[in-house]
């Protein structure tokens, strides 16, 4: 269990005061002039050496993604992705609401890595307090002379804007975030060519999640190997996991990376409801991933690559529990309808594939189908998978790979009772 | 120079170039449906996916640059996989109405279905359904046949320059709309029809009429406009079905206007198909040798000085040749082809040529638009301008009235005083010329047709002349017809000779007595009122003004059903081509002209076509030069004394093409094109202001 001494999100549940005086109070804007002073290499090398891995879900090494920034005249830009919209997801929206100025500090710092004179935080549209809690935040800022001309008095000239989106899940892609932020229907691009190197407005950009840059200062405050230290090899530090669902005290909580999912649950939230036994399954790191049944999460471990391991994945660590109360199928297929309603509509294999795949999924959790549809099913993903521009698509067909994977008995079942003419109870769902 | 691996094909390509590109040219298909060479890159089909070796996953080709060491793969067993599925995903709604559907035998999906596609579905679920979206009076919509490939939004926005047609919704219930259910105003709105690689949108005056593989293909060239737009026209029986583009990267790409392209039921209809001779005031049908007989009587009587010959917009070459070489032989020297009275020619044929041509606007870097809207007189070159202008480090300045061109411009000034303004350095813009690299003229035809065109003329080359406009690289003065007969004419000499009488002088003389026999080769553009009791004959194919007021009617043949010669603005000399024959007792012009020279007793020297083309081509050696540009260099000098007339007029510049879609007799004869002036109105000036 994480230390509290080790913890970098203390005002997490907003029992402190968010505003600049308390972030003072804990700690935030302590020698932030000297950090800049250190330079862009400094910076990037030390977030290299801590091991940071992307927090909004696909876990690229931070260090490495900031020095794809080209050093060059050109205007470059630091977009910061608060677009949280993932189920199961709300970390990103206690750091705004509790501790803003961890964030505002970031996008300085990681700013002075990259040389972007401006950045722009991309507020989910639904976030209408934290936008305006942020937004104060950074008026603070502001005020005190922390970022603007000369921020912090480094000498460093930095401006920082919130912009709100208009709430859809897609625009959490990062181009699809660009593409919104210029005005434009929030549609992911193509790539190549990358952000880093034609991103907003064609300038070098990079998109980071709000974890990833909140944890930067005090990375370079306390140092690459306290980070590095903490969690396993390759899969460093801490990390908040939200853990909702069947338990008894669904939460926030700071962890160490690599925690057993056992532990997490039991310690921070108060157990699974009835017990541990009465577990039927676990979304791991959000709606995007292969759930995993309980004789898997018995040992689990909540990192990148252990859960990788599985075929499913950290994602943003949203742990969503399901009890044996849960109608697994109708979870499933709720989720599927998040994806066909998500879905951009640009590109054919997600515009048809998810409305597909949600049909028969509602099928399938009444049992109205052929047993050989699940293996259609199955390639049917497995065409989506993999063909489309952004990442959606496989969003969208990882969950029923991970359902057909560990529950195909359960589903067969349901097809047989209804071939028998049983009535089939379609079960309270999780998700709703 | 990548060089790579293609199906172990080895090819080189130039940088920059796309992977499906470098497939193609290794010789390796790849199916697509929203890439197209003309357009930007969507990507967003995803049926041009490719097995690139070290990528994990399939490359879309059209999006990727090509790189140097690749190995693709385009008929792995993983490419063929996600073809399948794409097509499958494609198809699961798409309603599979090929039955009953326009686009059935020429459709991308149903072809590529064929050849990429599997033989069922195994989707069981109910199909999307689509409302119908409005497009106007020429794109008929069936939107659940949509497969968002948005060819059609990339278009308009990129080469019609009108921002009307984009997506709402999201995921599967994204539509293609105009939103507000308006018609697409623009000019070249059915050229998304040929785009559309299904039948979400067709051609709705065609609609339910033919099937692709019933049609007799000829390729010809347009004449609605003076682009020289090359054409291909169906046709099934004698009947001319519908007119599409073909692609000819010098003149018009491969778009074509809304009027070249609906023009077609104008040629079924006002038919002029049997010669007609003015009796006790009323015209009867008549034979061709009473018809003849009836001329031959006048012009017995007639004297020569007391004979005008006015050609109209949409005469061939060939039967201006004839005309003009009769004339000669009877000893008129009052012929004219400039209905319009623009004065232009005989001072030299770079004088009225559109010499950067129209592929060269891609190489100017600043251009000045002297009295001419082109969006309405050559729309087709006003997408060429707008595909510069969204290159970039573009300016745009114009004088003449104020219209929405569909590109930002410098509005400098209304008539001849602002030109003579920037004659005398008094304006920035001439800066602008001076500094660009490669500077371009247009003068219209609203500049030249004034009382002072001459003087205008002279201020455009003086321009050209002080920003270096024309070079041995570079000749950047150019003059936009709306004829399509014009240059032809100016190029044969159909013009007043010694003494002669102009149109304008022509008119005046009929209403006056002084001219008592007018020939009007299919002229209908001048005021007929003003003929006064001269004696009228009217060779042309539709009954229009002309034949209205005509004493002796000759029925000639439209474009579409004669071999015919015609010189675009640019001086390209290209032929059109007989698709049908002509209506009833009509006949192709030059052969009634050279009966009638027979009757005459002036019998012209050719016998045949070839005989007639090659008199024309001895006589101007530009015309054996076919489908291209021989460049003209003889530019006048402009002195002092040709600028005197220029004067202060501050009133604007005329605008010749009042009615875009009413511009000469075929399409004031036709239904879909009074539709279209309806829905746009006369001249919508000025919407974008």
């Amino acid at each position: 269990m994480l230390d509290d001494k080790d913890r970098i999100f203390t005002n997490l549940y907003g029992l402190d005061d968010w505003r600049l005086a308390g972030a003072r109070r804990r700690g935030d804007w302590d020698g932030t002039a000297e950090l800049i002073a250190r330079g862009r290499d400094w910076i990037i090398d030390e977030m290299k050496k801590s091991g940071l891995r992307g927090r909004g879900g696909a876990g690229f090494p931070t260090g490495l993604k900031w020095s794809f920034m080209p050093k060059d005249d050109r205007q470059h830009y630091l977009v910061v992705n608060a677009d949280e919209s993932e189920p199961g997801t709300c970390k990103d929206r206690e750091i705004m609401r509790h501790d803003p100025h961890k964030l505002i500090e970031g996008c300085l710092l990681a700013s002075v890595a990259m040389g972007a004179s401006a950045c722009y935080i991309y507020v989910r549209g639904e976030f209408i307090r934290e936008r305006e809690q942020l937004q104060a935040a950074v008026d603070e800022a502001y005020d005190a002379g922390l970022i603007g001309k000369n921020a912090c008095g480094s000498g460093y000239d930095f401006d920082l804007y919130v912009h709100h989106g208009a709430g859809a899940y897609i625009c959490g892609e990062e181009t699809a975030l660009l593409e919104s932020l210029e005005g434009k229907k929030g549609m992911p691009r193509m790539k190549p060519p990358f952000p880093a190197n034609c991103g907003l407005y064609g300038a070098p950009t990079t998109v980071a999640n709000v974890e990833s840059v909140s944890v930067a200062p005090t990375i370079l405050r306390r140092g690459a190997s306290w980070f590095a230290g903490l969690g396993r090899p390759n899969n460093t530090g801490t990390k908040l996991f939200c853990i909702s669902g069947h338990v008894n005290n669904p939460c926030n909580v700071e962890e160490e990376m690599g925690i057993p999912l056992r532990e997490l649950i039991e310690r921070h939230a108060g157990g699974v409801r009835g017990g541990w036994d009465n577990l039927l399954a676990v979304i791991p790191g959000g709606s995007s991933v292969h759930c995993l049944p309980k004789y898997i999460c018995d040992d689990m471990l909540m990192d990148f690559d252990s859960l990788r391991a599985v075929q499913s994945g950290l994602g943003t660590a949203a742990v969503i529990v399901m009890d044996k109360s849960t109608d697994i199928i109708k979870a499933i297929a709720r989720i599927s309808y998040f994806y066909k309603h998500e879905s951009c509509g640009q590109c054919t294999p997600c515009r048809e594939g998810t409305g597909w795949m949600w049909r028969v999924m509602e099928r399938l959790a009444k049992g109205e189908a052929e047993v050989e549809e699940i293996d259609m099913l199955l390639d049917v993903t497995k065409r989506v998978e993999g063909h489309t521009i952004c990442a959606l698509g496989d969003a969208a067909a990882w969950p029923i790979q991970g359902l057909i994977k560990h529950f195909r008995p359960v589903i067969e079942e349901r097809i047989a009772m209804q071939k028998r003419g049983a009535t089939v109870a379609v079960g309270a769902v999780a998700a709703e | 120079m990548p060089k790579l691996v293609v199906d172990g094909v080895e090819v080189e390509v130039e940088p920059g170039t796309t992977l499906i590109q470098a497939c193609e040219a290794a010789g390796s298909e790849i199916p697509r449906f929203c890439y197209h060479e003309r357009l930007s890159i969507a990507g967003n089909c995803r049926m041009c996916l490719v097995e690139v070796e070290k990528s994990p996953k399939p490359v879309a080709s059209c999006a990727m640059p090509a790189g140097e060491g690749m190995v693709v793969h385009t008929n792995s067993p993983l490419v063929k996989r996600a073809r399948e599925g794409v097509m499958e995903f494609l198809l699961i709604n798409h309603p599979l109405d090929c039955p009953i559907c326009d686009q059935g035998g020429e459709c991308d999906l149903q072809d590529q279905s064929m050849a990429y596609g599997v033989d069922g579905s195994r989707f069981h679920e109910n199909k999307r359904a689509v409302e119908e979206k409005y497009m106007g009076p020429l794109v008929k919509t069936v939107m659940t046949r949509c497969i968002h490939c948005t060819r059609c939004i990339r278009f308009t926005t990129e080469v019609a320059g009108i921002s009307e047609l984009g997506a709402i919704g999201r995921g599967e219930d994204m539509e293609i709309t105009t939103y507000l259910e308006k018609a697409l105003s623009s000019e070249l709105s059915a050229n998304v029809v040929d785009l559309c690689p299904v039948g979400a949108l067709t051609f709705r005056p065609t609609a339910f009429s033919a099937r692709p593989w019933e049609y007799k293909k000829t390729e010809s060239i347009d004449v609605m406009d003076a682009v020289g737009s090359n054409i291909r026209v169906d046709s099934r029986g004698a009947e001319v079905m519908r007119i599409l583009p073909r692609t000819n990267d010098d003149v018009n790409e491969e778009w074509i206007s809304d009027k070249t392209r609906f023009v077609v039921d104008g040629l079924k209809t006002q038919r002029l198909d049997t010669p007609y001779v003015r009796e006790n005031g009323k015209l009867r049908a008549a034979t061709w040798d009473e018809a003849f007989a009836a001329i031959a009587a006048k012009v017995k009587a007639a004297k020569p000085e007391r004979m005008a010959a006015i050609a109209g917009d949409l005469a061939c070459a060939e039967s201006m040749k004839a005309l003009k070489d009769l004339f000669d032989k009877l000893g008129s020297a009052n012929i004219d082809c400039r209905q319009d009275g623009a004065k232009i020619g005989g001072k030299g044929r770079a004088a009225y040529l559109f010499n950067s041509t129209i592929a060269g606007i891609e190489s100017a870097d600043a251009l000045l638009i002297v009295g001419s809207d082109p969006r309405k007189e050559a729309p087709v070159l006003n997408a060429r301008i707008l595909k510069r202008w969204n290159q970039g480090h573009f300016r745009v300045g114009l004088v003449g009235e104020k219209r929405d061109l569909t590109y930002p411009y410098d509005y400098l000034g209304a008539g001849a005083s602002t030109l003579g303004d920037l004659v005398a350095g008094k304006h920035d813009f001439l800066e602008v010329l001076k500094g660009a690299k490669n500077p371009m003229i247009i003068v219209g035809q609203g500049a030249l047709t004034q009382k002072n065109g001459a003087a205008i003329l002279a201020a455009a080359l003086k321009i050209a002349e002080l920003a270096n406009a024309v070079r041995e690289d570079w000749n950047g003065f150019n003059v936009l017809h709306t004829a399509a007969s014009r240059v032809a004419g100016l190029d044969l000499g159909f013009l007043p000779g010694e003494g002669g009488r102009d149109v304008e002088a022509i008119l005046e003389g009929a209403s006056k007595g002084d001219v008592d026999f007018v020939y009007l080769l299919g002229a209908d553009e001048i005021d007929t009122a003003r003929l006064g009791s001269a004696f009228v004959v009217y060779q042309g194919s539709h009954g229009d003004m002309g034949a209205h007021r005509a004493d002796v009617i000759l029925p000639g043949a439209a474009y579409t059903e004669k071999n015919g010669t015609y010189v675009n603005t640019e001086g390209r000399v290209q032929f059109g081509r007989r698709a049908i024959f002509p209506m009833g007792e009509a006949r192709e012009d030059w052969t009634i002209i050279r009966a009638l020279s027979a009757v005459l007793g002036q019998t012209l020297p050719y016998d045949s076509l070839n005989a007639l083309r090659d008199a024309m081509a001895a006589a101007l050696p530009h015309f054996d030069a076919v489908d291209m540009i021989v460049p003209a260099h003889d530019l006048p000098s402009v002195s002092d004394a040709d600028l005197a007339a220029l004067g202060d007029d501050t009133s604007p510049f005329a605008v010749p093409v009042k009615d875009f879609y009413l511009t000469n007799p075929v399409a004031r004869a036709s239904r879909v094109m009074a539709l279209c002036s309806a829905e746009f109105g006369a001249a919508p000036a000025q919407a974008a202001e």
